[in-house]
C-alpha cells in the first residue's frame, strides 16, 4: 500500500554530520556521525533531553552553524559548502527562523518586524510594510500592526515571529521551542497555524521541542540522544511519527 | 536596513541622549576651551598684527616677544634706515603704564609711542576723533573696548583726562584695536609725548618698525638688517607667530586649557564607548537574530557605523552649538572676553576627535557585533 504514494521529495538531508566543539582534552563531540532525512510537505519534531545536541542540529541545518564533518543539503542546495555572504544569501531566502523568546526588536512595530527579512532582501520600506501588513491579516492580527511587542500578548507576539518566517515565503521553517512560553491551548493554536501556513508540498517545517503536548500535531517525530538520532522500529534511519 | 538601524538607537531613548549627550559635552569642552585658548594667545601677537602699515620689526636679539621688551639705543633707528631693501622706518615705544582717574581703580595699560610725523603703527580703524587730534602736546587715543572697560557705560567724548606716570593726559580719540595679552586698555600717543608716560632709562626704543621696498620681501629685508646691524628683525608673521609661541611654550596657559581638552576627549571616549559598546551589548540578541534571517556582517557593520555617525553628527552639533553660543556670548557680554571667537579650524579639530570616539566606541561594536555567533538566537 505504502508503494503506491508518491514519494515525498526530501526537504533537508543530512549525511554523517559530526560536530565537534573545542580543541584537544577540551574537545567535546555533541553529533555522532547523523544521518536523516525531513520530507517536504511535512512538519517534523525533533525531540530528545536537552543537551542531546537538537538544537546543534537545527543550528548546522539551518546554516548558523558549520559541521565538524558532514554534509548538509537543503532543497538540494549543500549549505556546508556555503560561507560568507553566499550563506547569508541562502539564510535570507530559503529558511525562515522562529525562536523561542521570539526575538522580535522591541523598537519596531509588528509590521515592521515582519518586514525584517524583506528589508534585508533590499525591499524599499513602504513596500515591506504594506506586504508585512498582509501577511499579518493571514494570521489574524491586522488590528496589531501598528503596536510594539510590549503591547502584544506572547501568543500574538509568537504569531508575529511566524509572520517574520514566512514573509519571504522560505522553503525550509525552523523553530526552536516555540510553544515553550505558551500555556496548552496557545500551543496547539500556534502549531495548528504553523501547519495552515508553513506546510507545503515545497515547503517544509522542522520544529525543535520537548513539549509533548504537541506531538500529536507533527508528521514526523526525530528523537535524538547523546548526539544520535534513536532509530525507531519503523524508521532505520531515525524518523518516526 | 537603515532605519531599522535608527530605530534600533532611537527606541532606547536613555542610551540614545547619553549617547549624543556624551559626544555634545566632550565638543562643548574641547570646542569652548580651545577657543579660549587660541583667543588668549593670539592676544599676544595683537601688537604685531594690528601694526597694519609695516612689515618688518627690529629689535634687541634678546626678544623672543612682542610683549617683553628690551630697548634699543636710538641710534640703531638711523641705521637701519640706511640699509639695502628698507623703503622706510620709524621708531615704535611699546611699554606699560599706569592709568589713575578720580573714581577709578588703578589700571595697567599698554602704551604705544608712534612715530610724530607720520603716527605709522596707528591703528587703522578711527572711531572717534582724528589722527591728527595727536598732534597737540599731551594726547593719547584709547582703544573702543579699553574705553568700555574703563568707563562702562559712558558715551565717549574728547577730553577725558587721565593721569599717567604722573603726567596728565588727555583722550581725544578712540580707535578699534585688538585685545591685548597683558591688559585691557591700550593708549596710543606720539612718540615724544609717549616717552613722558612711560617709565624707563636713557634707552627708550623698543622697536623699529619698517616697510621692505617693492621687489623686496619683507623676509629678505629683515636678514639684511640683521646681518648689517646685529640686530634681531622678522617679518610681521614670523614675529606674530614668535610672540604666540613664546606664551605657548613659556607659560602653564597650554597646560591648563590642555588638560580640560585631554579631559574632554576623556569624558567623550568614556561615555561615548561605554554607552555605545553597552548599547551594542543589549542588543546584540536582535544583531544575532539579523544575522541569523541572513543580514550580512557587512550590512550589520553598516548598520552600526549609522548608529555610531548620527550620534556623532547629533553630538557634534549640539555641542558645538553651545559651544559657540558660549564663546559668543562670553565676548559680547564679557569685556575681558571681547574678540574671543569659534575659529574653524577648532570647529574641525573638535570633528576630528570626534570622529575618532566614534570610530574607537563603532569599533569597539562592530568587534563585538562579528563575533556574535548567530546560533546564539536558539540558546
Amino acid at each position: 500500500m505504502n508503494n503506491m504514494l508518491p514519494t515525498p521529495q526530501v526537504a533537508v538531508r543530512c549525511s554523517k554530520i559530526v560536530k565537534e566543539f573545542g580543541d584537544g582534552e577540551s574537545n567535546l563531540r555533541v553529533l555522532h556521525e547523523i544521518d536523516a532525512e525531513f520530507a517536504a510537505g511535512e512538519l517534523s519534531l525533533l525531540v530528545g533531553p536537552s543537551g542531546c545536541g537538537k538544537t546543534t542540529l537545527i543550528s548546522i541545518i539551518a546554516g548558523i552553524l558549520s559541521t565538524t564533518h558532514g554534509v548538509v543539503d537543503v532543497f538540494g542546495q549543500t549549505v556546508t559548502s556555503l560561507n560568507g555572504d553566499a550563506l547569508s544569501r541562502f539564510r535570507l531566502h530559503s529558511i525562515g527562523f522562529i525562536f523561542q523568546q521570539y526575538n522580535l526588536m522591541p523598537s519596531l512595530t509588528a509590521a515592521e518586524n515582519t518586514s525584517v527579512p524583506l528589508a534585508a532582501a533590499g525591499i524599499k520600506r513602504h513596500e515591506a510594510i504594506d506586504r508585512a501588513k498582509a501577511m499579518l491579516g493571514k494570521l489574524d492580527l491586522s488590528a496589531h500592526a501598528n503596536k510594539l511587542p510590549s503591547q502584544l500578548s506572547g501568543g500574538q507576539q509568537q504569531r508575529v515571529a511566524i509572520a517574520r518566517a514566512l514573509i519571504n515565503a522560505p522553503r525550509l521553517i525552523v523553530c526552536d521551542e516555540p510553544t515553550a512560553a505558551l500555556d496548552a491551548k496557545s500551543g496547539h493554536r500556534v502549531m495548528e497555524l504553523l501547519r495552515e501556513v508553513a506546510i507545503a508540498a515545497d515547503r517544509a517545517c522542522i520544529v525543535v521541542t520537548h513539549d509533548s503536548r504537541i506531538f500529536d500535531l507533527a508528521d514526523r517525530i526525530v528523537t535524538m540522544e547523546d548526539g544520535r538520532i534513536v532509530p525507531s522500529p519503523t524508521d532505520p534511519i531515525g524518523a518516526h511519527r | 536596513m537603515n532605519w531599522i538601524a535608527l530605530r534600533m538607537l532611537t527606541g532606547d531613548t536613555v542610551k540614545y541622549i547619553g549617547m549624543i549627550f556624551g559626544v555634545a559635552f566632550s565638543t562643548l569642552l574641547i570646542t569652548q576651551q580651545s577657543s579660549i585658548f587660541l583667543g588668549l594667545v593670539s592676544r599676544a601677537a595683537t601688537t604685531v598684527v594690528d601694526v597694519r602699515d609695516a612689515n618688518v620689526w627690529v629689535m634687541d636679539p634678546r626678544i623672543e616677544s612682542v610683549d617683553n621688551v628690551w630697548p634699543m639705543p636710538a641710534t640703531a633707528l638711523q641705521r637701519v634706515r640706511g640699509i639695502d631693501g628698507v623703503a622706510w622706518a620709524a621708531p615704535f615705544l611699546r611699554s606699560t603704564t599706569t592709568i589713575v582717574a578720580p573714581d577709578l581703580p588703578l589700571q595697567t595699560a599698554s602704551l604705544f609711542g608712534l612715530d610724530d610725523a607720520s603716527l605709522v603703527g596707528l591703528p587703522t580703524t578711527m572711531i572717534a576723533g582724528r589722527r591728527a587730534d595727536l598732534a597737540a602736546p599731551g594726547t593719547v587715543m584709547m582703544d573702543e573696548g579699553g574705553w568700555q572697560f574703563l568707563f562702562p557705560g559712558e558715551t565717549f567724548t574728547p577730553g577725558k583726562v587721565v593721569e599717567l606716570n604722573d603726567r596728565r593726559a588727555v583722550v581725544v580719540g578712540l580707535v578699534k584695536a585688538g585685545v591685548q595679552f597683558n591688559s585691557q586698555v591700550s593708549l596710543y600717543a606720539r612718540y615724544s609725548t609717549a616717552l613722558n608716560y612711560a617709565p624707563g632709562g636713557r634707552n627708550r626704543l623698543s622697536f623699529i618698525i619698517a616697510m621692505a621696498e617693492k621687489g623686496y620681501s619683507p623676509a629678505q629685508v629683515a636678514r639684511n638688517i640683521e646681518t648689517a646691524t646685529g640686530l634681531k628683525s622678522l617679518d610681521s608673521k614670523a614675529f606674530a607667530k614668535a610672540s604666540s609661541d613664546y606664551v605657548i611654550y613659556n607659560t602653564g596657559i597650554p597646560v591648563s586649557f590642555g588638560t580640560v581638552v585631554l579631559l574632554g576627549v576623556i569624558v567623550g571616549i568614556v561615555i561615548v564607548a561605554l554607552t555605545f559598546t553597552l548599547f551594542v551589548r543589549d542588543n546584540i540578541k536582535q544583531f544575532a537574530s539579523l544575522k541569523a534571517i541572513g543580514v550580512s556582517s557587512r550590512r550589520l557593520v553598516g548598520m552600526v557605523l549609522l548608529q555610531g555617525g548620527l550620534v556623532g553628527v547629533m553630538g557634534y552639533a549640539l555641542g558645538l552649538g553651545a559651544a559657540t553660543v558660549m564663546v559668543t556670548m562670553g565676548a559680547s557680554k564679557s569685556l575681558a572676553l571681547r574678540g574671543f571667537y569659534v575659529p574653524i579650524e577648532v570647529a574641525a579639530f573638535a570633528a576630528i576627535v570626534v570622529a575618532l570616539i566614534i570610530s574607537a566606541a563603532g569599533l569597539l561594536a562592530i568587534r563585538k557585533v562579528i563575533s556574535t555567533d548567530p546560533a546564539t538566537v536558539f540558546r
